[in-house]
């Protein structure tokens, strides 16, 4: 085999939110150019965001990303909120850990079932999984159809519900409306306590990396939409310091920008990060049911993020349930926000990791600046990192499998390249 | 959006009754919602694949059957050079070629761009301005190749997509209002926010299909479907600023996810230069 040159190519990534290419080159077994490129054209939120009113941003944003809309509602409201110095009814905060409660299961369902699983399985999509397991793919799209649910009583509709605002939300649930979830929601819990199990039961490759794992971490919760900033080296910050602690660095034969720690390296977010570094947050059903199939943190096969989202999906299901029991309304849906000029940051955890905005407005509450990181972005280089250790191992095999293996490595993270892009600076190679 | 789109497909019987059509889901610049909008359709999701053959649906699968294709749907508005001459493949490869939602049928909210210098948005987010390739503009489908029909929204309703594809199976003409939101919302039997309230809604001038939502919700229609079919945006325009909108707030208002629809442009660009 040495020096036996080999190409990995995907033109299309498939089942990856967005559009995004695949080239590995090997040299032998050595990987000389691992680039996981980003062709998605840039649309610049940013830039137009410049010019708005503050207002406006949760419904901008949210179409940033069709999957994660309620993630980029909930950075920017919060980021707000910090800038006009509001302080939200806890309620309010309560129906805010719900609706992140029901994008965290449709997402992690979406992804478990329909994009990742049929990897595992050797079908080539969800629809060929269905002729041999019709009655589990049934069942995934119930456990799906809940946590849309969920959205949509909070926001309206699923995808860029339009409820939340700064300050609250338009209106709030009657109680009653969010009792009519608590059946589905128990089924949900059930399906997703059976969802750990059947996907600790797939077959995972030995493939184990050293990472820093980088998650919000809460003194008392699970982390949806508040807490520090932590990560396994010793990284502990509040929001408004993240800029001062991670950079964005050009790679020349790479597409796109690469977001690292300071002085250190790449680094992990999304639902690995998450488990890893609030484990003792779960509820106890998640907690157990995570130990009884042996996911203990550290996890460090990234392959095995499919069980960790199948255990996030139970954690969802009961904070839900949880939060119904407590639910009273606010006395008012929202309070009202001033214009001002100020400066704030928020970070939330998207189901794929955190998502970072920071907005400058002036007096009449128009924005001046807008800064927004998604999570894709942050896991880019750590991808192409795990691909050039993973390359070399599953060489041998005849290369459409081998290919096929890295796009399952690459769906590990659950790349949501739509996302990503308004800020992975896409650069075109010229001759 | 075009006026001289039709609504109603000649080539509607074009499928025999028992054969599969072939359906294709092409991705421009957009969110990804749209088509994540035929995943979100979990009670009929099984059922239409199983009506219709998925022949490329990289969100979905990595399987790819090469084309023609009987049913195109194409998410995203055209923004790249690149992307202008796939459109143009596409539409070869696809019988009927359907838009989804506002970023195809009207340029989407990266439509933005179209009143900036773009040269100006690229330094503003990217650090190497000189490597990215884009147009100034970011334009709907339509205005690329000829559309066969189009669903409005942002994101569209994912009934509508189950309609059309269940419409074009059997033969018949979808069933898509064209109609305002107001109509809607009558019917759901709310107040109207514009009327007792003074809220600027956007409901008089946008087609429905969401269900009369930002109403339902204690807020002003926003204008996700796009205009409707005969939108009266300067008298509605001119309501705003009784109801007290600058007009930079006027401007801003009819210049969201469907700014570049002509309708809502013509308005947007009148108060901009008032």
């Amino acid at each position: 085999m040495t020096g036996r040159t080999t190409t990995i190519r995907v033109n299309t990534l498939a089942r990856v939110e967005g559009e995004g290419a695949l080239y590995i080159k090997l040299a032998g077994e050595r990987v000389t150019d691992v680039r996981l490129k980003i062709y998605e054209p840039p649309r610049f939120f940013e830039a137009f965001l410049r010019g708005r009113h503050f207002s406006e941003a949760p419904d901008i944003t949210a179409r940033i990303c069709g999957i994660c809309p309620v993630a980029y509602q909930m950075s920017a409201v919060h980021a707000l909120e910090r800038a006009l110095g509001l302080s939200i009814h806890p309620a309010v905060r309560l129906l805010r850990r719900l609706f992140f409660c029901g994008e965290w299961i449709e997402s992690h369902v979406l992804h478990l079932y329909m994009l990742h699983a049929p990897d595992f399985l050797g079908y080539q999509s969800v629809v060929e999984m269905a002729r041999d397991h019709r009655q589990l793919v049934e069942k995934a799209l119930r456990l799906k159809k809940i946590g849309n649910r969920v959205v949509t009583v909070l926001g309206g509709r699923e995808i860029h519900p339009i409820s939340a605002v700064v300050g609250g939300f338009y209106k709030s649930p009657l109680k009653q409306q969010l009792h009519e979830l608590v059946d589905d929601l128990k089924w949900a819990r059930d399906m997703a306590l059976e969802t750990v199990h059947w996907t600790a039961g797939l077959e995972f490759p030995e493939f184990e990396q050293d990472y820093e794992f980088v998650s919000l971490r809460h003194s008392d919760e699970y982390p949806f939409n508040e807490g520090r900033l932590v990560s396994n080296r010793g990284l502990d910050i509040g929001p408004a310091e993240y800029e001062d602690h991670f950079v964005e660095s050009q790679v020349k034969h790479s597409n796109a920008l690469h977001s690292v720690v300071r002085g250190r390296n790449s680094y992990l977010v999304g639902p690995l990060a998450r488990f890893n570094l609030n484990f003792d947050k779960l509820t106890p059903a998640a907690q157990q049911a995570a130990q009884d199939v042996g996911l203990q943190p550290p996890v460090k096969n990234p392959f095995r993020s499919i069980i960790v989202r199948a255990v996030e999906t139970v954690f969802a299901c009961e904070e839900a349930l949880r939060i119904i029991r407590e639910y009273e309304p606010p006395p008012v849906p929202r309070v009202e926000a001033p214009n001002r000029p100020a400066v704030g940051q928020a970070i939330t955890e998207a189901p794929r990791g955190i998502l970072y905005h920071r907005y400058a407005l002036d007096e009449s509450g128009m924005i001046i600046a807008a800064k927004i990181v998604p999570p894709t972005s942050q896991n880019q280089k750590r991808i192409e990192d795990d691909l050039r250790e993973y390359a070399p191992r599953v060489i041998a095999w005849p290369l459409a499998e081998a290919t096929w293996k890295c796009e399952q490595a690459i769906r590990n993270y659950d790349p949501c390249i739509s996302c990503a892009t308004h800020f992975l600076k896409l650069v075109v190679e010229r001759e | 959006m075009s006026s001289d789109i039709k609504h109603e497909g000649k080539r509607a019987s074009k499928f025999k009754r028992h054969s599969k059509p072939k359906i294709a889901v092409f991705k421009f610049a957009s969110c990804d919602g749209c088509q994540l909008s035929l995943l979100d359709a979990e009670d009929e999701l099984l059922g239409v694949l199983g009506a219709v053959d998925i022949a490329y649906f990289p969100e979905a699968t990595r399987a790819a059957v090469k084309g023609p294709y009987d049913i195109g749907l194409v998410e995203g508005s055209v923004t790249t050079h690149e992307d202008a001459h796939r459109i143009q493949e596409v539409r070869r490869q696809c019988k009927q070629l359907i838009t989804i939602g506002a970023c195809a049928t009207a340029g989407g909210i990266q439509a933005l761009r179209n009143w900036k210098d773009v040269d100006e948005f690229i330094n503003v987010v990217y650090a190497t301005p000189k490597f990215i390739s884009t147009l100034k503009l970011s334009t709907p489908i339509a205005e690329h190749v000829p559309v066969d029909f189009e669903l409005r929204g942002c994101p569209i309703n994912k009934q509508q997509l189950i309609e059309f594809i269940t419409a074009r199976l059997m033969g018949r003409k979808p069933n898509i209002p064209l109609y305002s939101v107001c109509l809607e919302c009558k019917r759901k039997g709310n107040v109207c926010a514009a009327v007792a309230q003074g809220i600027a809604c956007l409901g008089p001038v946008t087609q429905t299909g969401c269900g009369a939502l930002c109403p339902s919700y204690d807020r002003g229609c926003y204008g996700c479907y796009g205009p409707m079919e005969t939108p009266n945006t300067a008298s509605l325009a001119h309501q705003f600023s009784v109801l007290g909108q600058s007009d930079a707030q006027v401007t801003r208002a009819f210049r969201v996810f469907n700014a570049w629809a002509w309708q809502f442009r013509k308005t947007s660009e009148e108060y901009e230069h008032k």
